[in-house]
């Protein structure tokens, strides 16, 4: 079957688009990091961006997501700007977060991105929460959890598709099976070879997804979400993928072998996704290329807004611990 | 006025709270069937379990629940019921409703309430007894309020629901059934103003929860010694209405501070910190503090009697701020 009886061809080339942005993104992270610009420490997402673009793809604006500590490329795939983004990874006040957060904190509620959180699988719930107002609240808004193999051992895992499968709330459990968890390869860890079946301990649906075809996890993800949206309850998707990368940025990686990596290149979910288009004739080289040099461009901006942008004001630190009132717990101290 | 329960207080809070706005839910283990302590008998009848939500016994889940919906518009309120069961939850607690505001720019607020009962009952032994407002206390972005009779606590229990930050809401398992005045309309008791319960000369006793009670007790059984003691319950302690607290030790000189939690590194650490640094020139005596021992809390009477305060622990404070001891 080609792929443009499936997908539009507009739709293949914005996942192209929003997959190459994060690449790019998270290349430039990795080179700031290393010369020293961020504080901190970063997790990128190279190697997984079909799952947040394909996921993301098969969301409403105003659906939910809640993400991990490796949460850039969700936070742009929900349709943060790059900018604030950036700029929060700097900490800088006109982050994202103004600062406060930083890159496993990036949010932007008015996208529905929930939180990237430094607490493994600590979304799931928040997600499972969300969905449950959703349906108080009658809007039919779906809630994306994602989280990692590591996470899938977490006992708010279990907690979490437990509590969403018995109320059947809307909600998509994704796990990007990233085969590791920081060092540790997930087959010493976990029971299980294939992580879906999970699912069938709550009664919901867990289907194991080629997670570096975008194809694939977009149209799992549409199913999955279309049945969160009509009341059919939660579905454990388990998406197969690849760290590129170190667990951070400055990782030895000393747990594996660089031949194991590259024996992986030629599932880069990129260069996969442009011979399909380009099997398919949706893109010609001149157009690709454009795609890469505006990302670059883009990234750029990202990278110069956040470069001039001030840092905040040390005395703007208790601000925001509550709503309104300032952070100081008692009053009449002198 | 009408004579009811604390336990029945609160219910009657929770109503008006969830009369008034639809965005209020309720959630917890066993809570259409009341809870554990009645504190939510008969929400279902009327709210029914859309809105009084049946958790399964996932604590970490009923707090990260809670996050979720108050940080997309709802208003919950979850029951953790004793409080140690919060401490399964911890992670959602600390690292999630408190920090969701601050960590993400002020963006979201994070109308939650979490009601938990603490304090020791009959014997209920080492984890079933606790007092654990020092650990809610240290974190910011938390609300912490401890109230001591049903008047309070329907009042207190509305600001808390009204209010749009995480609120802790700690109700002592010995004061639960404890019948009292409950205001009959609508009654707000605001965060961060503690009641004078008795005034005095000769010292203050700062207190809160059911240590107010007991403070009740020993300041009858002072007077008869022929001492005045100033007795300031607390209500909530953040925020901390420490203005009440400074005002009247600089007047009285001395203080006792009584809580049940442990002594060792409790609440009223900070409190004697607090007074002792802005009004040290106006002590006339070193602070006293009045707390559990660094134990557990046992099982067998004699021993939980020995390691939990109550009224003669007060009293042997104050004759000890007073110098008689
Ligand atoms: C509750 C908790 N435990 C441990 C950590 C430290 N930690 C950070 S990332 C990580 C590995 C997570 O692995 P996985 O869920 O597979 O996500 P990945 O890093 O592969 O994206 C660990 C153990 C943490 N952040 N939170
Ligand atoms: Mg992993």
């Amino acid at each position: 079957m080609s792929l443009t009886e499936t997908m539009s061809p507009g739709l293949a080339l914005s996942i192209h688009r929003t997959m190459v942005r994060i690449r790019v993104f998270e290349s430039r992270v990795e080179q700031l990091f290393k010369a020293g610009e961020l504080p901190g420490f970063v997790h990128t997402y190279i190697g997984q961006e079909a799952i947040a673009a394909g996921v993301c793809s098969a969301l409403n604006r105003d659906d939910y997501i809640t993400s991990t500590h490796r949460g850039h490329g969700h936070a742009i795939a929900k349709g943060m700007e790059l900018g604030p983004i950036m700029a929060e990874l700097y900490g800088k006040e006109t982050g994202a977060c103004r600062g406060r957060g930083g890159s496993m904190h990036v949010a932007d509620f008015s996208v529905g991105m929930l939180g990237a959180n430094g607490i493994v699988a600590g979304g799931l719930g928040i997600a499972a929460g969300a969905a449950l107002s959703a349906r108080y609240r009658g809007t039919r808004q779906v809630a994306v959890g994602f989280f990692g193999d590591g996470g899938i051992n977490k006992g708010t895992f279990h907690e979490a598709l437990n509590f969403a499968a018995t109320h059947r709330l809307g909600v998509v459990f994704v796990c990007e099976n990233n085969q590791y968890a920081q060092f540790t390869s997930r087959l010493r860890t976990t029971a299980v070879e294939d992580l879906s079946v999970r699912a069938s301990a709550y009664g919901i649906p867990g289907v194991t997804v080629d997670g570096n075809d975008p194809s694939a996890t977009y149209h799992e993800a549409l199913e999955a979400v279309a049945r969160a949206r009509e009341g059919g309850g939660p579905t454990l998707l388990n998406m197969e993928t690849y760290r590129f990368g170190g667990h951070y940025v400055g990782d030895a990686e000393v747990y594996r072998e660089s031949a194991e990596v590259e024996a992986r290149r030629w599932a880069d979910p990129i260069v996969r996704w442009e011979r399909t288009l380009t099997d398919e004739g949706l893109m010609k080289d001149g157009p690709r290329e454009a795609v890469w040099a505006e990302a670059a461009e883009e990234v750029s901006a990202a990278v110069r807004f956040a470069e001039t942008s001030p840092y905040p004001e040390g005395g703007t630190a208790l601000e925001d611990v509550f709503t309104g009132a300032t952070a100081v717990p008692a009053t009449g101290r002198a | 006025m009408r004579r009811m329960s604390f336990g029945q207080a609160t219910v009657d809070a929770t109503r008006f709270a969830m009369r008034e706005d639809d965005r209020v839910v309720v959630l917890g283990e066993d809570i259409s069937w009341g809870g554990n302590f009645g504190q939510f008998r008969g929400l279902v009848d009327e709210f029914g379990h859309d809105r009084v939500i049946d958790m399964p016994i996932s604590e970490a889940i009923i707090m990260a629940v809670g996050v979720g919906a108050a940080v997309t518009g709802l208003r919950p309120v979850a029951s953790m019921s004793f409080v140690e069961f919060t401490l399964g939850a911890m992670d959602e607690i600390v690292n999630q409703a408190a920090k969701f505001r601050y960590m993400f720019g002020g963006q979201v607020s994070v109308p939650l309430v979490l009601r938990a009962s603490d304090g020791v009952l009959r014997s209920s032994a080492g984890q079933h007894s606790s007092s654990l407002e020092g650990l809610f206390t240290h974190l910011p972005g938390l609300k912490v309020v401890a109230p001591s009779n049903p008047a309070d606590a329907k009042g207190l229990l509305r600001a808390a629901i009204a209010d749009d930050d995480p609120v802790v809401y700690l109700e002592n398992k010995r004061i639960t059934a404890k019948r009292g005045p409950v205001p009959v309309g609508d009654h707000v008791v605001p965060l961060g103003s503690a009641a004078v319960r008795r005034r005095g000369t000769d010292l203050t006793i700062v207190t809160y929860s059911v240590m107010a009670l007991h403070a009740e007790k020993a300041c009858s059984e002072l007077t008869g010694m022929g001492i005045e003691a100033e007795l300031i319950d607390l209500r909530s302690l953040v925020p901390l209405d420490l203005d009440t607290v400074l005002s009247s030790v600089a007047r009285t000189g001395r203080v006792v501070v009584a809580h049940e939690a442990w002594e060792f590194g409790g609440f009223g650490a900070e409190l004697v910190a607090a007074i002792t640094v802005e009004v040290f020139d106006r002590l006339r005596a070193a602070p006293v503090r009045v707390g559990a021992a660094q134990a557990p809390i046992p099982f067998s009477p004699p021993l939980e009697g020995a390691v939990v305060p109550g009224a003669d622990e007060i009293v042997a404070a104050a004759r000890e701020v007073m110098g008689l001891i």
